[in-house]
């Protein structure tokens, strides 16, 4: 998967675990948290998607490493098989 | 025996719904809780269920239809038990105070819709007056004959306003009520208003619930701090050692220990309706989920101190997604008895938490900070979250309600026992 593969994976899950976001409208380089208060709930669910359709489980200590697409892409980029 | 499935009620702030899609149709066998209806509502749409086995008679209300709580949507053949009380018949005794849709309304031979309208139209067929459910209900309270009243709504609809203005002169001064609440009781007077409109419906079933809430209800606040360093300690550990699926939040936390907090103490888990308070034998703590649209819901979690903390922080995600998709249940909208309101997120510190009717308490959590803490007489940094409680002065005073709200730090400080 490259990395624009990935990006289009990552959005996908976001908007399925916070179907109230318009993945049209996210901004790659912005916090999620500050586009669409992405709580510790939704961080929690992303994670679990994460982990369901990527392989990937990122620890609680890493969640900041998730806080917006492009820091979410350069995380796990190096992660996913 | 033929029933009557009717649209419920879900909880103090929606008295009406449009039909989306039946997912059945005549003939269909359905057994209860099956999913049976869309409804679309102040609140998004809803999964309407149904409390009966049986076979789908006839619907009665097509898609694209807008009807008040209460109204019968089709008629069901149910299989078998005891004839009870079904359809409505006109002047049905409506004083009664519906049973507390606990656990009880799963086992009654009856639609859940019977169980939870609280008040409507079609129980009161027996009055002709055109008059909204909120007004008919103030009007209760307020020991005002709607029959003799002039309504200034929409078809000569009687209004919130005119039987404010019909009340007893010595109680005059608190009528003075801002316009805005007015105009919330003409909305919900005046269907198809706010009908598919997400943003200003639910704002104004939120505007109208929190006005009767403040109306209504002699609330009392008290806070507490409580130090949770260990408790986010044990939570690190915790989620360090299992599976990501099986992580937990400090906010499950806090609703198992108001849940078991429910069980032992009395007068903050129930329904005050009608002039009186009634405990539920269970406590279904809801939890308030913001929408990023705006707006707020509170869902349930269904019988939460039965549950272990795994199974509670499964339903408690799945319902804030759903809540968020717009694909809650009514159930779970009719069924808290407490809620829990949780703004440690938004990077508050304190709650002041207002009571959804006809509940009776609410409990509020802020952030999670770092303070400086006094442990065994040395000054240290100490995780603290300031954890809040509103309740009614009709049920509970200050005295209950502090210990209440120890009782609930005081679990919250011993995980293992949740």
């Amino acid at each position: 998967m490259n990395r624009e593969q990935l990006a289009a994976r990552v959005l996908e899950l976001v908007t399925e675990i916070a179907p109230d976001v318009d993945a049209a409208t996210v901004i790659p380089g912005t916090d999620f948290r500050d586009q669409f208060d992405f709580d510790s709930m939704d961080t929690l669910n992303f994670a679990i998607a994460l982990k369901r359709d990527l392989g990937v489980e990122v620890p609680e200590s890493e969640y900041s490493q998730l806080a917006s697409l492009d820091k979410c892409v350069s995380y796990l980029a190096p992660r996913v098989k | 025996m033929t029933v009557e499935f009717r649209l419920p009620a879900l909880g103090a702030d929606m008295d009406a719904g449009t039909i989306v899609e039946w997912h059945v149709q005549p003939g269909s066998r359905v057994k209860r809780g099956d999913v049976v209806a869309v409804v679309e509502t102040d609140k998004g749409a809803i999964d309407v269920e149904i409390f009966e086995d049986g076979v789908v008679r006839e619907i009665l209300v097509q898609p694209g239809t807008r009807v008040p709580v209460g109204t019968a949507l089709a008629r069901i053949e149910a299989d078998g038990g005891p004839a009870g009380p079904t359809a409505a018949a006109p002047g049905q005794d409506v004083e009664t105070p519906p049973a507390v849709p606990a656990r009880e309304a799963a086992s009654e031979p009856r639609a859940v819709a019977a169980e939870r309208a609280v008040a409507t139209p079609a129980r009161e067929a027996g009055s002709r007056r055109k008059i909204s459910p909120a007004a008919r209900k103030r009007a209760r309270e307020l020991d005002v004959d709607v029959e003799s009243l002039q309504g200034t709504g929409p078809d000569g609809a009687i209004t919130l306003d005119d039987v404010e203005r019909a009340r007893p002169s010595a109680e005059q001064v608190e009528s003075v009520r801002p316009a805005e609440t007015a105009e919330t009781a003409e909305a919900v007077a005046v269907p198809a208003v706010t009908a598919g409109e997400p943003g200003g419906g639910m704002r104004t079933a939120i505007a109208a619930a929190m006005s009767r809430s403040k109306r209504e209800i002699p609330h009392y606040y008290l806070s507490t701090t409580a130090d949770v360093t260990d408790v986010v300690e044990w939570l690190r550990a915790h989620n360090a050692s299992v599976p990501v699926d099986e992580r937990l939040l400090l906010a499950a936390l806090l609703v198992k220990a108001i849940a078991l907090a429910c069980r032992d103490r009395k007068g903050f888990s129930g329904y005050f309706r009608d002039g009186r308070y009634e405990e539920s034998p269970a406590a279904h703590v809801g939890v308030a989920v913001a929408l990023r649209g705006g707006g707020l819901v509170a869902p349930a979690i269904m019988d939460t101190a039965d549950k272990p903390l795994a199974a509670l922080m499964q339903d408690f995600r799945a319902l804030v997604m759903r809540a968020r998709a717009g694909r809650l249940r009514a159930s779970e909208l009719a069924a808290p008895t407490i809620i829990l309101t949780s703004l440690g997120d938004a990077a508050v510190e304190t709650v002041f938490p207002i009571i959804q009717p006809p509940q009776v308490a609410i409990v509020g959590a802020g952030a999670v900070v770092e303070r400086a803490g006094v442990v065994q007489g040395q000054v240290e940094p100490r995780q603290v979250v300031t954890v809040s409680l509103g309740a009614d002065h009709r049920v509970t005073d200050g005295r209950l309600g502090g210990q209440f709200l120890a009782d609930v730090v005081a679990r919250l400080g011993k995980p293992d026992s949740l």
